[in-house]
């Protein structure tokens, strides 16, 4: 499995990940490697197998659909990088 | 008197009971010992002003004749653990200065039963890697060095800090966390013991997330008996978990003493590629004669999927990852590098915050899980899993527990294998199944390489029995009789 720039250029904007592109080739070439390696799952059997989408064989815990906390605003935003006011700073999204 | 660095967990608890020495003498010991080995790079952050405080009042509960289960008892946490107002890093460029208002319920429990928290441990960023070495804050190293080579070893990944920081006596035991062996094989590496227990017997909440399905966090000791205490304190069902499991936790320590007798161990016959080293090959086959005097009978057992764990692994943990760390973001918390607009941001950020690994990592995952390969990789891979963990079930139908090397080869130089994804990848060859399967595993130290380094031996067992874990672990403890300091 080979990947090509504009299929890296794809990922990395699905990812929100800037690559220049002057770092394509080589990272394409990376991917590349890592999934030839995963191709070998190919010869495995797989028809009729469930798949397994967890860790654990327990049923998932469910809890009432309430709101159990709030009210802390300033917590919230203390770790962010531009937080005022109650609000998360963004750059303009809107003209 | 011995140095109160080189006490055990269960030996330190007894003396403190007695008031040999107090909580605050024995943090200092630890605190000094740390601020010694600071070459190693084992921590990111050293709490200090919080260990003493914590040391002063464990003493107050001691003096008081009260006290939990590890009164007193100096820990370093793993930085993936979230702790309230001390900085939490994940060893990643992206969480810079994240202070989180909240504590992990792992290192809540931990702290409810009397321990003394040191410091933030050092791992590889986000929890992927095998060597320490894709850490923003440096490589760690290890404590063991190859007789008559003045080379610097790596500890193993991504518990790498944990590992180090307790085999060089600079914590009495600390928290790791394992994704495909993150404790196993650091455990392996700097000839400590490591335990994964059963996906759902400790709490995830408020430790990072690497891949939801398999993070588990355990503990990182000295001895079979101390992981067996710090386990069950740190165990327990979780509300805020939803795959933490409402059982309740047995007393492991009182399992230790049980032995091995009429156990059926399994020898999986997979679980010998070519690049297992001739060594750890002879130590096996050593330790299957140990059990064998203790009275278990060892058989042969085929885990036929053993061979496609690893590529299985490298698709769900980068899928689950590309999902997890879509959080890191630029806008809540963490690094932020201005950008033309808000997707610009977005993608200069994560650029920059990331480490190479780490975004190739999410590169994977994203590619697996987008639209027309799907199916063809990410349904496929959780298919095989599925196959992998039938293996298990199977094999746990005709042994009790399973016997393997933890890793293919004991510590390799700082530097080795960075250049190759899949050669650093194949370190959890042996570790990476159970992860799948989400049964517990350990690694116990077994013995010395000819060159002087440490080799583990791992257990793993059926879902939820760890206390067969720990029988097992402590005869081959006793029968190891593995030197605990290593030769620095």
């Amino acid at each position: 499995m080979s990947l090509d720039k504009a299929t890296v250029r794809r990922i990395a904007t699905l990812a929100r990940i800037e690559v220049p592109d002057t770092d394509l080739e080589a990272v394409a070439g990376q991917l590349s490697g890592i999934l030839d390696w995963i191709e070998q799952l190919k010869e495995v059997d797989t028809e009729n197998v469930a798949p397994m989408t967890g860790g654990t064989d327990l049923k998932l815990q469910w809890r009432k659909d309430a709101v159990t906390d709030g009210d802390k605003a300033d917590k919230v935003l203390a770790n962010a990088p531009d937080g005022h006011d109650s609000f998360f700073g963004v750059p303009k999204v809107v003209e | 008197m011995t140095e109160l660095t080189s006490l055990t967990i269960a030996a330190a608890r007894e003396k403190l009971l007695k008031k040999e020495f107090t909580a605050l003498e024995l943090a200092e010991a630890h605190l000094a010992a740390m601020e010694r080995a600071k070459d190693l790079n084992a921590f990111i952050t050293v709490t200090s002003d919080v260990a003493r405080e914590r040391a002063k009042e464990s003493d107050k509960r001691l003096f008081a004749g009260q006290g939990g289960a590890l009164e007193g008892i100096p820990l370093g946490i793993k930085d993936l653990f979230c702790t309230e107002g001390v900085l939490t890093t994940a060893a990643s460029h992206i969480l810079d200065g994240f202070t989180p208002p909240y504590e992990s319920t792992v290192s809540q429990k931990l702290r409810d039963a009397g321990s003394v928290m040191l410091g933030k441990l050092n791992l590889d960023e986000f929890a992927m890697g095998s060597a320490n070495i894709t850490s923003y804050y440096g490589p760690v190293k290890n404590p063991w060095k190859a007789k008559g080579r003045n080379v610097e070893l790596v500890p193993g990944g991504s518990s790498g800090g944990s590992a180090a920081s307790v085999a060089a006596h600079l914590v009495m035991g600390a928290t790791g966390t394992d994704t495909g062996g993150s404790i196993r094989q650091p455990a392996a590496f700097c000839g400590i013991v490591g335990v994964k227990p059963t996906y759902g017997r400790c709490s995830r909440w408020g430790i990072v997330a690497f891949a939801s399905s398999l993070d588990q966090a355990g503990p990182m000791t000295r001895t079979v008996r101390d992981a067996a205490i710090m386990l069950r304190a740190m165990s327990g069902f979780d509300p805020k978990d939803s795959t933490s499991a409402q059982l309740d936790v047995p007393d492991f320590e009182a399992a230790l003493g049980k032995g091995v007798k009429g156990l059926r161990i399994g020898i999986p016959k997979e679980y010998r590629p070519a690049g297992l080293s001739p060594e750890l090959a002879v130590l096996w086959d050593k330790g299957v004669e140990w059990l064998k005097s203790a009275g278990a009978t060892p058989v042969e057992i085929s885990l036929p999927h053993t061979k496609a764990a690893l590529p299985t692994y490298y698709i769900v943990a980068p899928a689950e990852a590309s999902s997890n760390l879509a959080r890191y973001d630029g806008v809540r918390f963490g690094l932020r590098v201005p950008g033309k607009s808000l997707d610009d941001m977005y993608a200069k950020t994560r650029a920059a915050g990331f480490g190479a690994e780490v975004r190739r990592r999410i590169m994977i995952g994203t590619y697996v899980l987008s639209a027309g390969y799907y199916d063809a990789y990410y349904l496929k891979a959780q298919k095989v899993r599925a196959l992998i963990n039938q293996d298990f079930t199977d094999a746990f139908e005709k042994v009790d527990a399973i016997l393997t090397p933890t890793a293919p080869t004991p510590a390799f130089g700082i530097g080795e294998k960075s250049d190759d994804p899949i050669a650093m990848y194949l370190n959890d060859v042996f570790t990476v199944p159970a992860s799948m399967a989400g049964i517990p595993g350990a690694s116990v130290p077994a013995g010395l390489s000819a060159d002087g380094l440490p080799l583990g031996l791992q257990v793993l067992t059926r879902r939820w029995d760890e206390e067969t874990l720990f029988r097992v672990c402590q005869v081959l403890e006793d029968a190891a009789q593995f030197p605990l300091l290593p030769a620095v």
